[in-house]
């Protein structure tokens, strides 16, 4: 059988960084193939190709037996490649409709698009209301967009990164079965991801690549997750080591009742928001992206004021009106979701970015910052965190995600908070150290702090936190206790299910 | 013609260049790209439109050298923020500057000359009528700029193309990722804002005034920018905020004739201090709800 698409010897350099090394990877007609890799392994860099964003600087692309040049995404799609991204390529203030329109190929009359994306929506049970700007979309909504902007061009193969990393678990067995009907029908489907549990649920084939390189491919449905993990990293990935038993002590971080509108115009308001945490315990609170967690970071961190001191309180003290510094020296300690620009200033050396949120610590003298201080304290964090770099203090931008994540996680824990909170602690982070990271975490609950984790990895909260929120919509559901609650129930919150049993 | 005639018949000259000029930079702006150049590319729009319509005795030409003039610039502009990815404030402030500088040169030779302005329709019987002038005996600009005005709102309200330059400014990368021409767009973008500010500043030098005199535009290119933001993008809008600042100018030149007692710098900058009165009202309304998404932002694709 001919392939549907046969990449061969495909290389991509970007200046001295090799990101394809010689790939091969062929998808058949009918087949759900997964590319599997950590970050930075290259698979986005091959789907760019294949979808025409990126020009290879070597090897070929044969479609259907036929080499072809992808010169652009409307070559691609001219031949029948769909693709449905990670960072969903939507335009917020358009409508559904007009996000659709946009991307259908020139000459293509919008007069029937609504009965169109009607037709699709019914085929494949993709709902979706043509007049609504996308801004008031959930992300699971948002992702159907994109399904359905691809399935209207009639694909003969559709690619798919990382489709689930944004969905309830519900929302994503939908998916799957949009996913098989499509295979059904003879499509092709090239499949991203780093969930392996789907890979081994869903997919016919898998392709793995390492730094570039494909190192295996296999038959996902006969391997172990394990065995397909240790492929990807290339080594056992060490496990998260659970604490030892520990009493807990008083409420140390508490919201209460915590109401805010958003600063932002498509942001979300926080709705009364209460939570206590006690110290010994992580409190996992469990999302979809988008439902507010960010503002609750920010309302957390101090970033953003309560109206009243008592909505926040460290140790018992309200700091609702307190700005982040005045919360820091309460011996609270914060890590951003954003690594690049929030957490840390790329261009500032690691050194300097120790003063940003350490200059309360003696990084400071008579107004003054003691650079020598910040040094030290910036080699004990890259030593304590195995912090990998190739200079002695580089520009922070320069490090990889994982090892400038483990940095500045590293530069709050050694503060040895009391309490302490992170949104997304291992986004995009590669395993070994999303493993060092959690088993930090994990140790400083255990020391007697309090830790708040944001995440919208159900794994990573459920391999962690005692007890589990979830945030939807600004409104954050009681604390249940993790071996209490089944994801069964909290994809049910996270979809929102939780306003019926309030009302 | 009566005196309310007459009021109105200067309000809508005082409106028209500024109709013109921003409904240029909306479509800029809506694709994605600041150009803050409009000042500039009036003045040279105004000066060699007087200068060419002098020289050749021919309206026609000379609207035609305003009009090539904006290209010219807008292109350069073009140039220096698509090709090369510049900054794109610094790029504008700096072509307004230029253009100020270039236009004076232009027009040096002809500081002092008179011409007759170009006439305003005339449509027997109709233009007699009470009112008549004001609906019927107006300038072809003033018919040419609301033409525009609905032209553009059709455009980007209605058309396919409209809605590829909407997506591209708000947001260039997902445009890429779906293949639509970001730069091309663009380019024709502020290729078309340049032509419709050169087309404002022959307004100004052949039926506004009609002569040449250095810096003539008098910020009304920066009025026309403030009008875009003003108008929250949409055209409609800009066509009432463009009257509205154009009845501010007669208003205080009425004012300034009636002698109030208040000095006549203050009346002469009531319209900047309405525009500001104006941004202000709107940025503390919204917090700018509806500016393009990559609006400003250079656009560079990965190879």
């Amino acid at each position: 059988m001919t392939a549907l698409v046969a990449l061969r010897g495909i290389v991509k350099r970007f200046g001295t960084l090799t990101a394809n090394d010689h790939v091969d990877l062929d998808v058949q007609p009918g087949e759900i193939h997964a590319l599997l890799g950590e970050n930075g392994a290259g698979k986005s860099t091959l789907v760019k190709i294949l979808f025409g964003l990126l020009q290879p600087n070597e090897g070929t692309i044969r479609w259907q037996g036929r080499e072809v040049m992808l010169s652009g995404p409307d070559a691609a799609a001219a031949l029948g490649i769909g693709m449905v991204f990670q960072h969903f390529s939507l335009f917020d203030n358009l409508t559904v409709a007009e996000n659709i329109g946009v991307a259908m190929p020139k000459g293509d009359g919008l007069a029937d698009l609504e009965a169109r994306i009607a037709a699709v929506g019914k085929r494949y049970g993709l709902a979706l209301d043509p007049s609504r700007p996308v801004w008031t979309l959930s992300a699971g909504e948002r992702q159907r967009i994109e399904i359905v902007r691809a399935l209207l061009r009639e694909p003969k193969l559709l690619i798919l990164d990382e489709p689930t990393s944004v969905l309830t678990p519900q929302e994503a067995e939908t998916l799957f079965s949009t996913l098989d009907t499509l295979a059904a029908g003879g499509c092709g489907l090239l499949y991203i991801t780093h969930r392996l549990e789907e890979v081994r649920r869903l997919c016919h084939r898998a392709t793995i690549l390492r730094a570039g390189k494909v190192v295996a491919a296999c038959d996902p449905r006969q391997e172990s997750v394990a065995a397909l993990a240790s492929l990807m990293v290339g080594s056992e990935v060490a496990e998260v080591r659970p604490a030892a038993a520990h009493a807990l002590g008083p409420v140390r971080f508490s919201l209460n009742g915590l109401t805010l509108p958003s600063s932002d115009l498509h942001g979300v308001a926080l709705k009364a928001v209460s939570l206590e945490v006690r110290g010994g315990e992580i409190v996992g609170i469990a999302g979809v992206a988008g439902n507010g967690q960010a503002e609750l970071f920010g309302a957390m961190s101090g970033e953003d004021l309560a109206a009243s001191a008592e909505a926040v309180t460290i140790d018992g003290k309200p700091v609702g009106r307190d700005g982040i510094d005045a919360r820091r020296k309460r011996a609270a300690a914060f890590v951003p979701e954003e690594r690049n620009g929030h957490a840390a200033a790329p261009r500032m050396t690691l050194s300097e970015n120790v003063v940003l949120s350490r200059h309360g610590d003696g990084m400071a003298r008579g107004g003054l910052v003691d650079l020598r201080a910040a040094k030290d304290m910036a080699q004990a964090i890259i030593k304590a965190f195995d912090v990998r770099k190739g200079k002695v203090d580089p520009p922070a931008g320069t490090l990889s995600g994982g090892n400038l994540q483990k940095f500045v996680v590293g530069r709050e824990m050694l503060r040895k908070p009391g309490v302490l909170i992170v949104n997304q602690p291992t986004w995009g982070v590669d395993p070994g150290a999303t493993a060092t990271i959690r088993q930090a975490l994990i140790d400083l609950a255990a020391s007697g702090a309090a830790v708040v984790v944001i995440s919208q990895d159900l794994d990573e909260i459920y391999a962690i936190a005692d007890r589990i929120a979830v945030i939807h919509d600004g409104e954050l559901s009681k604390a249940y206790p993790a071996r209490e609650i089944g994801r069964e129930q909290i994809g049910l919150l996270m979809a929102g299910a939780g306003h019926a049993h309030a009302a | 013609m009566g005196v309310w005639e007459a009021i109105l018949i200067t309000v809508v000259t005082a409106a028209t260049p500024l109709l013109i000029a921003a409904m240029g930079e909306l479509v800029v702006e809506r694709a994605g790209v600041l150009n803050l150049g409009i000042e500039g590319m009036m003045a040279v729009g105004a000066a060699c439109g007087f200068a060419a319509a002098i020289l050749s005795g021919s309206t026609i030409l000379g609207i035609l050298a305003a009009i090539a003039a904006g290209l010219v610039l807008s292109g350069l502009f073009a140039l220096l923020v698509l090709g090369l990815a510049t900054n794109q404030v610094a790029s504008g402030l700096a072509l307004t500057i230029l253009g100020l500088g270039l236009s004076g040169l232009i027009g040096a030779g002809f500081v002092g000359t008179q011409r007759e302005a170009i006439p305003p329709v005339y449509i027997p019987g109709l233009t007699d009528l009470p009112g008549g002038h004001v609906l019927f005996g107006e300038n072809p600009f003033v018919y040419f700029s609301l033409a525009l005005a609905f032209a553009t709102l059709w455009f980007l309200g209605r058309s396919r193309a409209g809605l590829t330059l909407r997506s591209i400014g708000e947001n260039h990368a997902s445009a890429h990722a779906l293949g639509l021409p970001v730069l091309k767009v663009r380019l024709a973008a502020i290729l078309f804002g340049g032509a419709c500010a050169g087309l404002a500043g022959a307004y100004l030098s052949l039926v506004y005034t009609p002569f040449w005199s250095p810096g003539m535009t008098a910020g009304r290119g920066w009025i026309a920018l403030a009008l875009v933001v003003f108008a929250s993008w949409r055209p409609l809008r800009l066509l009432f905020g463009a009257y509205l600042f154009g009845g501010a100018t007669v208003l205080q030149l009425h004012a300034q004739a009636a002698s109030l007692g208040i000095p006549s710098q203050a009346l002469s900058a009531f319209p900047y201090v309405a525009t500001i009165v104006a941004l202000v009202v709107m940025s503390v309304g919204r917090r700018s709800a509806t500016a393009p998404g990559s609006l400003g932002a250079p656009f560079v694709p990965d190879r």
